[in-house]
């Protein structure tokens, strides 16, 4: 028998302990799930301020005169586009079109790119990124050096302002600047995984549990709250992002995942391209599509979805919507009856619970 | 904290017999590690439950929990207030929020469960 390797932590884990979180094995690592219940928590991000640990996720540095040449190469979408301090969300794949991984690509200057990955893929992403490395470029694992704090929600930005000398209100959606909070030097980015408003800061480790003291001292007024892994998926399934190892994996491509908008074939080769034009010209047979629980009983992750009494397809995520008061989900079906509005059931426990499918994100917030 | 007429599984169901029916709940431990309980799936009355097999389900936000009957017998009764009111379970799991009453068909079935005092440790060591 081998013994389960010991799991990793975050710069904040004796933070979450003194604050009496509920930690849990996340992937690997030791993180909390809740502080004072998800539903609590998910209430302050979408009405006023929370605060998220988000250490865990990892950052690759890609230096060098052709960086944009590599970036350009292993992701989807085009990051030649992008201006110096603006991010976007794009895909890393393999050659037959699956995901290695969905990531954040900041453009820091002409020959240095940010990537910001998934925490259970990062050594996965840096090998394949590596592999991959024709261009001289030097790439750089970089997880260890960066803790990030997720601050989300309406007041994220006054909570924020408190603490910085950086001008947050002219940082558009997407875009990122390098500056202080409380001092320490960080890389100040306005994007999230919540589908609000709100801010996530790179700062080193050392930095981060003074940090968080000092954003949670600042958001006081705005009645800010320490939230978790629990909160985020809320929040992330409501604003249909996608997640890593559910809507997204290996066997599963930016059409089916309904991702096409990261993807740009125009922009020349990159990895995994022939196959999706492949499949663009096949057809896809299977897509991702919201639905809405309308029978008690909540489908959740990896439930059996059915039609006309048969197995069609599988719930990738599925849960309570606090915002909206009614069980999600998201579920992939074919292509030739997944149209909106269709009835379907999902296998709750050997039973099946009806279920409709319905436009998305199932939440948008009031620009 | 926890009643000492009540009996409690390893499961982390409690159990209070009243002449040879028992009233099954979920321990204050059970909410709290569940956390906000959205959904709860109990058997009909007429039903009949087996000592320790799955009788029901607890949802919370996160996850699902399976409730094991404590003892066997004929459900009773059913308490109604946890279909439209779940989260009654995170807020008073000994009193309001019990979830059946078993006609138990053996008053042995208890015998064997754990005392408040017993349960007590047990939930703290977990």
């Amino acid at each position: 028998m081998t013994q389960p390797a010991p799991l990793r932590t975050t710069p904040l884990n004796a933070t979450h302990r003194r604050m009496g979180a509920k930690m849990v094995d996340f992937g690997g690592w030791d993180m909390p799930v809740s502080y004072s219940g998800v539903i609590d928590e998910h209430n302050a991000v979408r009405n006023n301020v929370g605060l998220f640990d988000v250490s865990h996720m990892g950052e690759i540095e890609v230096r060098g005169p052709e960086a944009l040449k590599l970036v350009d190469y292993v992701a989807t979408n085009a990051a030649a586009k992008l201006k110096i301090g603006q991010a976007h969300y794009s895909g890393l794949l393999y050659e037959h079109g699956g995901f290695v991984d969905d990531i954040l690509v900041h453009k820091v200057a002409d020959d240095h790119f940010f990537l910001c990955v998934n925490a259970s893929n990062q050594d996965k992403d840096y090998e394949h990124i590596a592999a991959h490395n024709r261009f001289n470029c030097t790439v750089e694992n970089a997880g260890d050096r960066y803790a990030q704090i997720a601050v989300q929600g309406p007041r994220a930005l006054e909570t924020l302002q408190k603490l910085t000398p950086v001008e947050l209100a002219p940082i558009r959606y997407y875009w990122f600047t390098d500056g202080t909070v409380s001092g320490a030097k960080a890389r100040i980015a306005r994007t999230g995984y919540t589908g609000e408003d709100g801010f996530e800061i790179y700062v080193a480790p050392a930095d981060a549990p003074r940090l968080w003291d000092e954003l949670l001292a600042a958001g006081a007024e705005f009645g800010i709250k320490p939230a978790g892994l629990g909160a985020r998926n809320t929040l992330r399934l409501e604003a249909k992002m996608a997640l890593y190892g559910h809507e997204i994996h290996s066997t599963i491509t930016p059409w089916e995942a309904d991702l096409a908008w990261i993807v740009k074939l125009d922009k020349g080769d990159f990895i995994g391209r022939d196959a999706l034009v492949k499949q663009k010209e096949q057809g896809i047979t299977r897509k991702l599509i919201g639905f809405e629980m309308q029978a008690r009983g909540i489908g959740r992750d990896g439930y059996e979805v059915y039609l006309n009494g048969e197995a069609a397809g599988w719930v990738t995520s599925g849960g309570p919507a606090p915002t909206l008061n009614k069980n999600i989900g998201l579920c992939y079906l074919p292509v030739d009856r997944c149209e909106i509005g269709r009835t379907i059931h999902v296998m709750v426990r050997n039973q099946p619970v009806e279920a409709v499918t319905v436009p998305t994100p199932f939440y948008k917030r009031a620009k | 904290m926890y009643p000492t007429n009540f009996r409690y599984t390893k499961e982390h169901e409690w159990v209070n017999v009243e002449a040879g029916t028992g009233t099954i709940g979920i321990t204050d431990h059970a909410q709290k590690e569940l956390g906000d309980i959205v959904y709860v799936d109990l058997p009909k009355v007429g039903a009949t439950t087996e000592k320790g097999k799955v009788m029901g389900s607890v949802e919370s936000v996160k996850a699902v929990s399976d409730i094991y009957s404590p003892v066997s017998g004929e459900v009773v009764a059913v308490n109604d207030l946890l279909t439209a009111s779940p989260e009654k379970l995170n807020e008073d799991p000994h009193g309001a929020a019990w979830l059946v009453k078993i006609k138990m068909s053996s008053p042995d079935d208890v015998a064997d469960l754990m005392s408040a005092q017993d349960y007590e440790k047990y939930a703290g060591e977990e």
